[in-house]
């Protein structure tokens, strides 16, 4: 038998015929040959190796040194390198140990703890890990004044975009006398590349009720409403369920323990436009209307649905409820930084290795969760920016990669921490497209009822594009910041007001990239 | 109509069961049935376990269903849990990698590393 001193597995499967392995591995061959190293090394197809990576995997022995994503360009390589001079070809390498460590932080999470551990459609299963206990507790032992006094102490904000805090919030509903009050949840999640609500909701639906039975017991509402996108339907048909279970079990319903509240939690859907995300535009949507914004005040606490006392809250603000009522304030505190206290659920995309999710404590900087979370950078690239806090958030450059993310450090850097998307971006990335993309969304979101928004997009949407035709001059972006902040001082809602965030930050922070298409 | 002490029954109940199930289980095989998940071929992943497990009369398994864990790249997303042991997650997978999952870990309880993506 013959004696070969390497053997190369290559791996074949769908995945890797259709990348094109039989051309790869027939130049493999060729270029052996052509080393004269054919009696040395030998080849062999095998199955798949299942690596995540597409295309064309293998694997080389004795040293066990695994390549993905090998293209026919790189063989030339691997055989000088790896066959000829003894040294990996590190670009290649299949990174196991980064995934082997990947970081669910379970152990600091609060909103997700349960996500991806128990069976969302069990009610026992959550009652049996300590679900409800909150509930009770709240029901029997503390009045509603204990209730926002103790989510005032946590120091629970606004997770939904504006940072707000959350027991200040429900004390000014709180104390209104009216035949009805009612708490509304923000589910609308239509920020660009934001998902974490979903997850909560499809992951963990008790969660999210629990803790808007707590808010509905502390503000004196008995009837709630869940103001959801049309498309989350597996949310739907969860939270359905779980409302469904939690009336069988006596949880929800008349006379709750004996404790004579009453509550009625129902499911309102809605049809996707970004605006309905806006308390009193969804508001009116939920009323039947146009989904346009009302002024405030009245605010929507004092006076919101059907002229009713209304708290509106985001999914992941309720989702910390429970947790601050069971464990107390005081330990809520102990996650984040003070004056941003507990965890934020980031959706991550992008330019990074493992884009998802993940839950980690307020305060942890850019860097850490880029790294830690998500895998780092993909393919090593060099990071160039991040647009944080979606699509009214704001360009962020490698110079902020260490500030701590939370509401009050971004703030001093007049960014927003927003819903808490993050879309990595490496240094292949022109800043002139993703401002384009953003300012046709607004373009097209804009609800038409003020001008300074509607003209104002277009207006923007026509001097974006002109340095995309290179047809654009220094001019135009002093205009442009010009026009967003006309756009801050004059529009009616916050929408409108947003612009100046992600215009003057790609401006400001990465202005070569508009400079570069001046011809 | 149920009272509070009927929800500290079920409670209790909750908690043996869940004490004897992992009792008389050896192993636990979680599969993340999010929205992600399915749209990756979740359902299929647990069909698949689901088969394996009748057809090999594993009495020592339960099959579960959860939420998505966060990493959404990497769906659908099996773990596979056992007293005293790290959770295993196994990542991308497929009705045909299941199957060898069931064969080689569960049974044999030898990972199959190649699709292995976390140790927690
Ligand atoms: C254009 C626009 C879109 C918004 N979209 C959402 C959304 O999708 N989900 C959400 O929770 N809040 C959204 N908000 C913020 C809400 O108006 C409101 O501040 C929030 O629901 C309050 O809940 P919180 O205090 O728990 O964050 C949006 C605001 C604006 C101006
Ligand atoms: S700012 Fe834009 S979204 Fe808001 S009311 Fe005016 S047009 Fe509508």
């Amino acid at each position: 038998m013959k004696f070969y001193r390497s053997h190369i597995l290559i791996g074949i499967d769908n995945t890797s015929l259709e990348a094109g392995v039989k051309e790869i591995e027939a130049a493999l061959r060729t270029e052996l040959d052509k080393n004269n190293l054919s009696d040395e090394i030998n080849i062999l197809e095998t199955g798949s190796f299942g690596y995540f990576g597409t295309g064309v995997s293998m694997m080389v022995y004795p040293e066990q040194t695994t390549y993905v994503d090998v293209k026919v360009e790189d063989i030339p390589e691997i055989v000088e390198e790896h066959f000829l001079k003894g040294r990996k070809v590190s670009r290649l390498i299949l990174n196991t140990n980064l995934l082997k460590k990947y970081n669910f932080n379970y152990k600091r999470r609060i909103v997700l703890d349960n996500s991806g551990k128990i069976d969302p459609e069990n009610i026992e299963e959550y009652i049996g890990l300590g679900g409800y206990e909150a509930w009770e507790k709240a029901l029997i032992n503390l009045k509603p004044e204990e209730i926002v006094n103790e989510v005032k102490a946590s120091g629970l904000r606004g997770r939904g975009g504006a940072g707000f805090p959350t027991g200040l919030k429900w004390s000014f509903t709180a104390p209104i006398k009216a035949e009805q009050k009612l708490v509304v949840i923000n589910a609308d999640e239509g920020e660009p590349g934001t998902f974490k609500d979903r997850l909560i909701m499809e992951g963990d639906p008790h969660k999210l009720l629990e803790g808007l039975m707590i808010a509905c017991y502390a503000v004196g509402a008995t009837k709630a409403y869940i103001y959801i996108r049309g498309e989350y339907k597996l949310c739907i048909e969860r939270l359905e369920k779980a409302i469904a279970q939690a009336k069988e079990y006596g949880i929800l319903g008349e006379n709750i323990f004996n404790s004579g509240f009453d509550l009625d939690i129902m499911i309102k859907i809605g049809a996707g436009a970004y605006i309905c995300g806006e308390e009193t535009a969804l508001i009116e949507s939920m009323e039947g209307n146009r989904g346009e914004p009302r002024s405030k005040p009245p605010f929507p606490g004092v006076k919101g649905a059907w002229e009713l006392p209304t708290v509106v809250n985001n999914v992941e603000t309720i989702a910390n409820v429970p947790a601050i009522i069971k464990n107390g304030a005081a330990w809520f505190t102990e996650h984040g930084v003070e004056g941003c206290t507990g965890t934020k659920v980031y959706t991550m995309m992008g330019d990074v290795n493992l884009p998802g999710l993940c839950e980690v404590d307020m305060g942890t900087p850019l860097r850490t969760i880029i790294d830690q979370y998500s895998g780092g950078m993909k393919d090593d690239r060099k990071f160039k920016g991040a647009l944080v806090g979606g699509a009214a958030g704001v360009f962020l450059s490698d110079k902020l990669l260490d500030v701590k993310m939370d509401y009050n450090s971004l703030e001093e850097y007049a960014a927003v921490l927003g819903s808490g998307a993050i879309l990595v971006m490496n240094d292949d990335v022109d800043m002139v497209e993703m401002l384009w993309s953003v300012i046709r969304f607004f373009r097209h979101e804009a609800c038409g009822k003020c001008s300074p928004c509607t003209k104002g997009n277009e207006v923007l949407y026509t001097l974006v594009s002109k340095f995309r035709n290179g047809e654009g001059c220094e001019e135009d972006l002093d205009q442009m910041i010009e026009i967003s902040q006309a756009m801050l001082d004059a529009s009616f809602c916050p929408l409108g007001q947003s612009l100046i965030m992600p215009v003057k930050s790609a401006i400001e922070n990465f202005r070569e990239d508009f400079l570069m298409k001046i011809k | 109509m149920k009272t509070l002490a009927d929800l500290k029954k079920i409670r209790e109940k909750a908690q043996q069961e869940m004490k004897l199930r992992s009792s008389n289980t050896r192993i636990k095989i979680v599969i993340g049935m999010g929205t992600s998940g399915i749209a990756t071929g979740a359902r299929e992943v647990m069909k698949t376990i689901m088969d394996e497990v009748a057809s090999r009369q594993l009495s020592d398994v339960i099959v579960t269903q959860t939420g998505e864990k966060g990493l959404s790249s990497m769906e659908p997303v099996v773990d596979i849990i056992e007293e005293g042991k790290p959770t295993i997650t196994y990542g991308n997978m497929t009705a045909e990698k299941a199957r060898k999952m069931m064969a080689e870990h569960v049974v044999n309880g030898k990972l199959v590393n190649d699709y292995v993506v976390a140790q927690n």
